[in-house]
């Protein structure tokens, strides 16, 4: 049987990635607007309480889904974002349990409670040097990275770690719309608004500094006839951001959370368009990373079997825990 | 200072794996602990096994959490510190470490929302499946996590190119020869576990004349369930070792400080190996005993240490005592089990002090058995990451300098003694609350959620002061 499965464990990688960033994403934004927000904190958290680790496991599933698919590309950017990935775990550590230990322990709840957000802003932070790092391309030697673990130190990758905090707290804002009323959900609307400008302005400014740092991204973008291919996705970037802005000021309820989404949408197909087909920026290519036919093979079968049934009971628990947080008992 | 990355990779997977495995030593078994009760009160409709499983899933929440977050962790080791083990094996074990996160991870983590926050929400009969998924999930997730560690100990099904392994047989990879055996072993090891904790609390409630029915009934379950599970694991943990000696025979050598190659071996019982001067100093040791529990023949052979060179040997100090603390434990388990048959067919089963006593003391006494068997068994695979094939030293990622891995553990040595105290802290705080008074049954399903999911019910303090 020769079946190339690359194109599908490509796109099936890409969606699991795509589903963590807009769902741990959202819930790692909540955490960060957890630290200003004003009023009940409690209802804050709890918009989040019963789905963030079901959520958090789709990291494990990217991460295992990279070992397995493309093994080469685990091997080699992993150590690579030794200290970023080393810190993300940390961070999400301090998070996750923060959820359980603030609830049950009143005495020590204010430190949990800077563990919360702290946690999800720093996690945030590495995942966005994570990317940036990605984006930048790595030192390779043979099958194995051949930088050391500080080439992650750049102005570049700094930089998306800090856009990438906005960009989650947008998401986290649009979620927290969705889920509460009141003060609290006017406060949200507000704090959108100030993550939606930053965003935009962290997208032009990537979109300014990658085709300048990177001659073969400029060419890919700017020659014809790829310049008229290419140039949907600012123009409908603008307008989803458009989009986001008279949602966030009208009284809009979902829409806010569709358009962050619509934004790391377009973000991540302007990075696929930008990289492919590398999946170790600029050395190998996912063709040339891939497992065994054998082994995609027998990991594709389970796939596809567990993943619609994942997603169905993920909707389901979602479906159990719909409508508005309120606080106090909350059951009438 | 010469600092060795390779040494400092060891030690921060011993530090992580070593916390990590103490939560699903007790969540796996916790489990499926309150999914029988779960069964129980959808099946008698009796209060009282309402009011323990809220209770056991309020502690079963804290560990899961502190598992899940200790677990995220575990896979990226593969790649920031064993990246050249994840290039040489991925073919063959990423699968099986994606399929345990696929059909475990979800599973639990889908359902575990469900479970903790859902009573209100979904009728009896859901949250008893959702009770039941989690426990399916703890158990695929052993089931996956010990087929890629028993490949490792012993690798079959595969073929080598290019210093890679590829893989042949899938069911050969999965099945591999010490896998029946690992997996017997040590998910009964868990239940185990959770049950000593779970008579240690009850223990205590009977001790303090408080919540005596639920602790009468915690008590009574658990020691009917140890009363089957110890003897069964003593079998297995000896067939086990048959399965060590025919694919390990190394490993097997160091547990039991064997240095020559012989016929009717004794069995040391105590000694001090010296791997220098590859001999034992301060023996005691019964001959003829040790042929006879390895080889369950008085004359079989059993191979000594100076078999393989000294660059193919494990550690011996660490496989051999840490063995006979496993097996010390385990007897010591015996004990106390049959002690309860005898004050069980004499009616004192819950009021006799120094029983009460024990059963609170041994409460521990799983994990640390858990740690003494995990400690046998991967510091016996040593010097290999794959059984004879791909050495430890070769499996490190080349990146690293010892300046980098001294940073990451110092950073998981403050989290995790952080994290760990105040995780156990908290679920002692739990235990000592105790199960509630009878809760109002669920009439309809509403959406909404309380302010506090986990603490719905009367916090300590409330309870304390009542």
């Amino acid at each position: 049987m020769v079946l190339d499965l690359v194109p599908l464990w490509t796109v099936l990688l890409g969606l699991a990635v795509f589903y963590y960033v807009v769902f741990d994403g959202f819930d790692l934004g909540v955490g960060i607007l957890y630290g200003l927000a004003p009023g009940d904190r409690a209802i804050v958290m709890n918009a989040i309480a019963p789905i963030w680790d079901g959520n958090e496991t789709w990291l494990v599933f990217g991460g295992l889904g990279l070992l397995a698919a493309f093994p080469l590309a685990f091997a080699i950017i992993i150590p690579a974002v030794y200290f970023p990935i080393l810190i993300m775990l940390l961070a999400l550590v301090f998070r996750g349990v923060a959820f359980e230990f603030r609830f049950k322990h009143p005495a020590v709840r204010n430190f949990w409670d800077r563990a919360f957000c702290g946690g999800s802003i720093v996690a945030t932070f590495a995942q966005g040097v994570v990317l940036g790092t990605f984006i930048q391309g790595f030192k390779v030697d043979g099958r194995q990275f051949a930088g050391t673990s500080f080439d992650w130190v750049s102005p570049f990758a700094l930089f998306i770690g800090v856009a990438l905090i906005f960009g989650y707290a947008l998401l986290g804002a649009g979620w927290l719309i969705l889920k509460t009323e009141g003060d609290l959900q006017d406060w949200a609307r507000r704090a959108g608004r100030v993550c939606l400008v930053a965003v935009l302005i962290a997208i032009l400014a990537v979109s300014i500094w990658t085709p300048l740092a990177n001659a073969d991204i400029a060419r890919r973008w700017f020659t014809w006839p790829n310049i008229v291919f290419l140039s949907p996705v600012p123009i409908i970037t603008a307008l989803i951001a458009l989009g986001a802005w008279y949602a966030l000021t009208h009284r809009q309820e979902l829409t806010p959370f569709l358009c962050g989404i619509g934004l790391f949408l377009l973000s991540f197909i302007g990075i696929a368009i930008s990289l492919w087909p590398m999946i170790v920026p600029f050395h190998y290519t996912l063709w040339q990373a891939a497992s065994s036919q054998s082994t995609q093979a027998f990991l594709l079968i389970g796939t596809l079997f567990l993943l619609p049934i994942i997603l169905m009971y993920t909707a389901w628990s979602y479906w159990v825990f719909r409508g508005k947080v309120r606080a106090g008992a909350g059951y009438h | 200072m010469n600092l060795d990355p390779l040494l400092l990779s060891r030690l921060q997977f011993v530090w992580v794996i070593a916390w990590h495995i103490l939560l699903p030593a007790f969540t796996v078994g916790l489990a499926s602990y309150i999914c029988v009760l779960e069964g129980l009160h959808f099946a008698t409709g009796r209060e009282i096994y309402f009011r323990l499983s809220t209770f056991w899933i309020k502690i079963f929440a804290v560990s899961f959490g502190m598992g899940v977050v200790s677990g995220i962790v575990m896979p990226f080791q593969f790649g920031t510190n064993w990246s050249r083990f994840s290039d040489a094996t991925a073919n063959v074990l990423s699968p099986l470490l994606a399929y345990e996160g696929l059909t475990a991870f979800f599973l639990e983590s889908a359902f575990l929302g469900v479970l903790l926050f859902g009573r209100k929400l979904v009728p009896r009969w859901a949250h008893f499946v959702a009770a039941l998924m989690v426990a399916f999930g703890t158990l695929f997730s052993s089931f996956w996590i010990l087929a890629t560690n028993s490949w490792m100990q012993t690798p079959a099904g595969y073929d080598i190119a290019d210093g890679r392994f590829f893989p042949g047989d899938w069911l050969q990879i999965i099945f591999s020869p010490s896998f029946p055996y690992r997996l017997a072993h040590t998910v009964v090891a868990f239940y185990i576990t959770t049950g000593f904790v779970v008579a240690g609390v009850a223990a205590y409630y009977l001790r303090r004349r408080r919540f005596v029915d639920e602790a009468r009934t915690m008590l009574s379950m658990t020691l009917w369930l140890l009363t089957v599970l110890v003897p069964v694991q003593i079998f297995l943990g000896d067939q086990h070792g048959l399965n060590t000696l025919e694919y390990q025979p190394a490993k097997l050598a160091a547990i039991e400080a064997h240095w020559n190659t012989q016929n009717r071996v004794e069995l040391n019982l105590f000694a001090i190996p010296d791997e220098a001067a590859e001999t034992n100093h301060y023996v005691l040791s019964v001959p003829v005993l040790g042929s006879l529990i390895l080889t369950h023949d008085p004359n079989g052979a059993v191979r000594g240490l100076k078999d393989w060179p000294r660059a193919d040997r494990p550690p011996v100090a660490i496989p051999f005592f840490a063995f006979r603390a496993m097996v010390g434990i385990g007897l010591l388990m015996l004990a106390l089990i049959a002690a309860s048959w005898w004050l069980r067919a004499r009616r004192r089963l819950f009021d006799t002090t120094w029983f009460l006593w024990s059963c609170m003391l041994a409460s521990p006494l799983g994990f640390l058995a858990v740690l003494a068997g995990w400690a046998t068994t991967e510091v016996g695979r040593q010097p290999w990451t794959v059984y004879g094939l791909l050495r430890t030293a070769d499996s490190v990622s080349p990146s690293l300098t010892g300046f980098d891995v001294v940073l990451s553990l110092i950073g998981f040595a403050v989290v995790y003694l952080i994290m760990f105290p105040v995780g156990v802290a908290l679920m002692a705080r739990l235990a000592r609350s105790g199960p509630v008074e009878p809760a109002v049954e669920p009439d309809a399903v509403e959406a909404g959620r309380p302010q506090r999911p986990v603490q719905a019910l009367p916090s300590s303090e409330e309870r304390i002061s009542s």
